[in-house]
C-alpha cells in the first residue's frame, strides 16, 4: 500500500472550504439586502443572522447532508430576484386549479402579486394575505416553531422578501382549497425565499396546496419555509408540489406544530429541480394528534431529491402514518431519511412508516434511512423500506394480455404512483400531475 | 372432443428450455388439435409450469432447442403480447394486482389490443361495458368487480374467476390454465371449471396444467399427459389421472426409469 500526501489536494480542500464560506456569506448578504422592512420582524431577523454568520454552506461530510451534494450550486452566481418581470395570467394557466379559482394566492419571485391572485371565495373572517397587510399578532407568530436554527431556515428568516400569512379563526371552515403558487421567473439566476405561515385556531379546517414552479429554465435557488400552527382539533390538509425547473436548486422546510386532537394530512410531490431537499418537521404539543405524511418523488435525468422528515412526539395517543414513495429513472438519486421520536411520555403511540422505492434504470440510486427512536414501552410502531425494480413477472402478466412492454411498464409505474396521488384532495391537480409526470393512461 | 379432421392448433417438437442456466424442459413433444382438452399433470418441479410460461413467452425462460408451431406459424418468434393478440391465453397461477387501474379499464385495454390486431375497430367504453356485463355471468361475478382495481384485495377464488373472465373476453384459440385449481375451495373450483367448460368449443383448445386430479372431475380432458424431469413420460386418457390419484406418481417414475 502506498500512501500519498499531496499538497496540491490540501490546497484544493482549503480553497473549497473558503469558497463555501464565501458563497454562504454571499447568500446571507443577498438575503439581508432583499429583506422586507416590516415592523415586528426585527427580533426574528436579528435572531437568525447571528447563527447564519457562524454557519457555512453544507458539505456531504455533514451527516444531515451526507447523500445530498449541493456543490453544483457553488458554480451558480446568484443575485437578488428581478422585481421588474411580471408574468401574465395566461402564463400561469397551466397551473390554474378550477377548484381554487377564487382562493388563489400567487407570489412572483418571492413577492406577493395582487394582480395574479384572487381571494374572492375566501370567507371574510379568514385572513389570507401578504406580510404588509397582515395583523401584527399574526406576524409575531412567524418563526416560533423550534428548528429555526437550521442553516437554510435561518437564512430564510434573515431575509425573506415577503410572506403569505393565513389565519383561520375558531370554527372557521374554508370549503375551497387555497392554492399558494410560488412562481420563479426571469433571466437572472436568483435567490428566492418564500415564506408562509398558517395559524389554524380550534376546530378550524382548511385544504392548502403549496406549489413551486419556474417559468423558463434559468437556474435559481428557492429556499422556502412554511409553518403550520394547529390549535386544538384543527384540521389541515396540505399538499406540497415542488415542480421547479430542472436547473434549479430547491430547499424547502415545512414545520408543523400540533395541539391536542389536531389532524395534519400532508402529501408532497417532488418532480422538479436539479437538487431538492425537503425538511419536514412535526412537533406534537398536545395528545391524541393525528399526522399523515405521504410523499412521491419522481426523478429523471440527473435529478437529486432528498426528503428528511422528523416527527417529534411528546404526548400520548398520537397516531402517525407515513408512506414515502420514489420513482427513480436514468441517473437520478433519491434520498429518504425519516425519523420518528417516541419518548417515554408518548405512551400509546401508533406510528407507521414505510418508504418504497422503484428503480427504473441500472444507474438510478436511492439512499434510505428510516429511523425510529422508541423509549416508551406501550406503543405500536412499524417502519420499513423497500427498494425494487419493475418485476419481469409483472410486465409479463400485462404482455400476456396483449399489452406491449412499454405500455405495460407505464401502467405499472402509474399503479405505483397512484397509491400516493389518489389521495390528492383536489381532483384537477391529481389529473394534471398524472399528465405532467406522463403516467396518465 | 377428439375429432379426426380438426386443425392442429399447437405442435411442440423436442422442446428444450432453461431458466437461470438450469435445464428445465428436456425435450417436450405435444400436439393439440381444435376442440381438444389436454391435461398436463406432474409433481412440483416436473417442468409443467415452465412449459406454460415458455408457450406464453416469459422472458426469463430461454428456449434452447426444438420448435413450437402455433396455427402453422413459429410461435417462438413472437413477443408475448403478439402471442396474446394472436389467440394464446395463459391463466396465471398468481395473477398480478394492479392498484389504481380499474378492472374494467384493464379488460378493455386487453380486449382492444386484440381487436386492433385483427383489424377490427376498438370498442368504446360504452359498448365494452355492455359486452363485459354479458360475460360476467360465465364466472358468476358481480358487476361491482369491474370498478375495483385489478385483483387488488381479491380473494384467491376471485382472482381465478377474474382470469377466466379475461379468457371469456379474449376468446383465445389456445387457453393454458396454469394450476388454476390451486388454493380454490370446492365452490370456486366448480365455478371456474364451469366457466372453462362454457368457453370450450370445437374451434379452440385447452391445456389444463394441474397438480391434482380433482379439477379433472369438472373439466373432463380428452388426453392426460404426465410430465417428469422436463419431458412428457406418459400420455393417456382421464383414467390415467384417476390412476395417478390412487397410486401417486412413483410407479410411473419407476417404469420410466426401467424403460431407460
Amino acid at each position: 500500500m502506498t500512501i500519498q500526501v499531496s499538497p496540491v489536494k490540501e490546497t484544493t480542500k482549503v480553497t473549497a472550504a473558503s469558497q463555501r464560506a464565501a458563497y454562504w456569506a454571499t447568500l446571507l448578504e443577498l438575503a439581508q439586502a432583499s429583506a422586507s422592512p416590516v415592523k415586528g420582524l426585527e427580533t426574528l431577523r436579528e435572531g437568525a443572522i447571528a447563527p447564519s454568520q457562524s454557519q457555512s454552506f453544507p458539505t456531504t461530510r455533514n451527516e444531515e447532508w451526507r447523500f445530498t451534494d449541493l456543490s453544483a450550486l457553488l458554480d451558480v452566481a446568484l443575485s437578488q430576484p428581478d422585481s421588474t418581470v411580471a408574468p401574465s395570467a395566461a402564463d400561469l394557466d397551466a397551473y390554474a386549479l378550477p377548484e381554487a379559482a377564487g382562493s388563489r394566492v400567487v407570489f412572483v419571485n418571492g413577492q406577493f402579486s395582487a394582480a395574479l391572485s384572487d381571494r374572492t371565495a375566501i370567507p371574510q373572517s379568514v385572513f389570507v394575505g401578504a406580510l404588509s397587510d397582515a395583523p401584527d399578532a399574526l406576524v409575531a407568530q412567524i418563526g416560533q416553531i423550534s428548528g429555526a436554527e437550521e442553516e437554510f431556515t435561518a437564512l430564510n428568516s434573515a431575509g425573506f422578501q415577503d410572506a403569505v400569512l393565513i389565519h383561520l379563526p375558531k370554527n372557521a371552515v374554508v370549503d375551497a382549497p387555497i392554492h399558494l403558487l410560488f412562481v420563479t421567473v426571469g433571466d437572472r439566476p436568483s435567490l428566492v425565499q418564500p415564506r408562509c405561515l398558517l395559524v389554524a385556531e380550534p376546530n378550524s379546517a382548511v385544504t392548502l396546496v403549496e406549489e413551486y414552479v419556474s417559468l423558463g429554465t434559468t437556474p435559481h435557488l428557492t429556499n422556502a419555509v412554511t409553518e403550520f400552527i394547529l390549535a386544538e382539533n384543527a384540521q389541515v390538509k396540505h399538499t406540497r408540489i415542488q415542480g421547479d425547473t430542472t436547473t434549479a436548486f430547491h430547499i424547502g422546510k415545512t414545520a408543523i406544530s400540533q395541539e391536542r386532537t389536531s389532524r395534519y394530512v400532508g402529501l408532497t410531490v417532488d418532480y422538479g429541480s436539479q437538487v431538492s431537499r425537503h425538511n419536514l418537521h412535526v412537533h406534537q404539543v398536545g395528545e391524541q394528534t393525528e399526522t399523515v405524511l405521504n410523499g412521491l418523488a419522481y426523478l429523471r435525468g440527473e435529478q437529486t431529491s432528498d426528503t428528511h422528515s422528523a416527527i417529534a412526539l411528546t404526548q400520548p395517543h398520537a397516531q402517525t402514518r407515513q408512506l414515502h414513495k420514489t420513482i427513480i429513472d436514468d441517473r437520478a438519486h433519491a434520498i429518504f431519511n425519516g425519523k420518528v421520536f417516541v419518548p417515554q411520555a408518548a405512551q400509546m403511540t401508533d406510528a407507521g412508516q414505510l418508504n418504497r422505492n422503484l428503480l427504473l434504470s441500472p444507474k438510478a440510486r436511492v439512499d434510505t434511512k428510516p429511523q425510529l427512536e422508541i423509549v416508551a414501552d406501550n406503543v405500536k410502531c412499524t417502519h420499513g423500506a423497500a427498494i425494487g425494480q419493475l418485476e419481469a413477472d409483472e410486465v409479463f402478466y400485462l404482455q400476456s394480455r396483449g399489452i406491449d412492454s412499454d405500455s405495460a411498464r407505464k401502467l405499472l409505474i402509474y399503479a405505483f404512483a397512484y397509491e400516493i396521488l389518489d389521495d390528492l384532495p383536489v381532483p384537477s391537480l391529481k389529473q394534471r400531475l398524472l399528465n405532467q409526470l406522463q403516467i396518465a393512461r | 372432443m377428439i375429432r379426426e379432421n380438426s386443425d392442429v392448433i399447437l405442435s411442440v417438437k423436442d422442446l428444450t428450455a432453461t431458466v437461470d442456466g438450469n435445464s428445465i424442459l428436456k425435450g417436450v413433444d405435444l400436439e393439440v388439435k381444435a376442440g381438444e382438452i389436454h391435461a398436463i399433470m406432474g409433481l412440483n418441479g416436473s417442468g409443467k409450469s415452465t412449459f406454460s410460461k415458455v408457450l406464453a413467452g416469459h422472458p426469463d425462460y430461454k428456449v434452447t432447442g426444438g420448435s413450437v408451431s402455433y396455427l402453422g406459424q413459429d410461435l417462438l418468434e413472437l413477443e408475448p403480447e403478439d402471442r396474446s393478440r394472436n389467440g394464446i391465453f395463459l391463466a396465471f397461477q398468481y395473477p398480478l394486482e394492479i392498484p389504481g387501474v380499474s378492472n374494467l379499464d384493464f379488460l378493455r385495454v386487453a380486449y382492444n389490443a386484440k381487436r386492433k390486431q385483427a383489424g377490427e375497430e376498438e370498442l368504446d367504453a360504452f359498448d365494452f361495458d355492455e359486452l363485459v356485463r354479458e360475460k360476467l355471468d360465465i364466472v358468476k361475478m358481480d358487476a361491482a368487480f369491474l370498478n375495483r382495481s385489478v385483483n387488488e384485495g381479491f380473494s384467491g377464488g376471485e382472482k381465478k374467476r377474474n382470469e377466466i373472465l379475461q379468457m371469456a373476453l379474449l376468446e383465445p384459440r389456445l387457453a393454458i390454465l396454469d394450476e388454476t385449481d390451486s388454493g380454490l375451495d370446492i365452490d370456486a373450483l366448480k365455478t371456474v371449471a364451469e366457466g372453462v367448460n362454457t368457453l370450450a368449443n370445437a374451434d379452440n383448445a385447452m391445456l389444463v396444467i394441474t397438480h391434482y386430479q380433482r379439477l379433472l372431475n369438472y373439466i373432463v380432458p380428452d388426453y392426460v399427459h404426465v410430465m417428469a424431469n422436463g419431458r412428457i413420460i406418459r400420455t393417456g386418457t382421464k383414467e390415467l389421472a384417476m390412476e395417478l390419484e390412487e397410486r401417486g406418481y412413483d410407479w410411473l417414475m419407476v417404469e420410466e426409469t426401467a424403460a431407460v
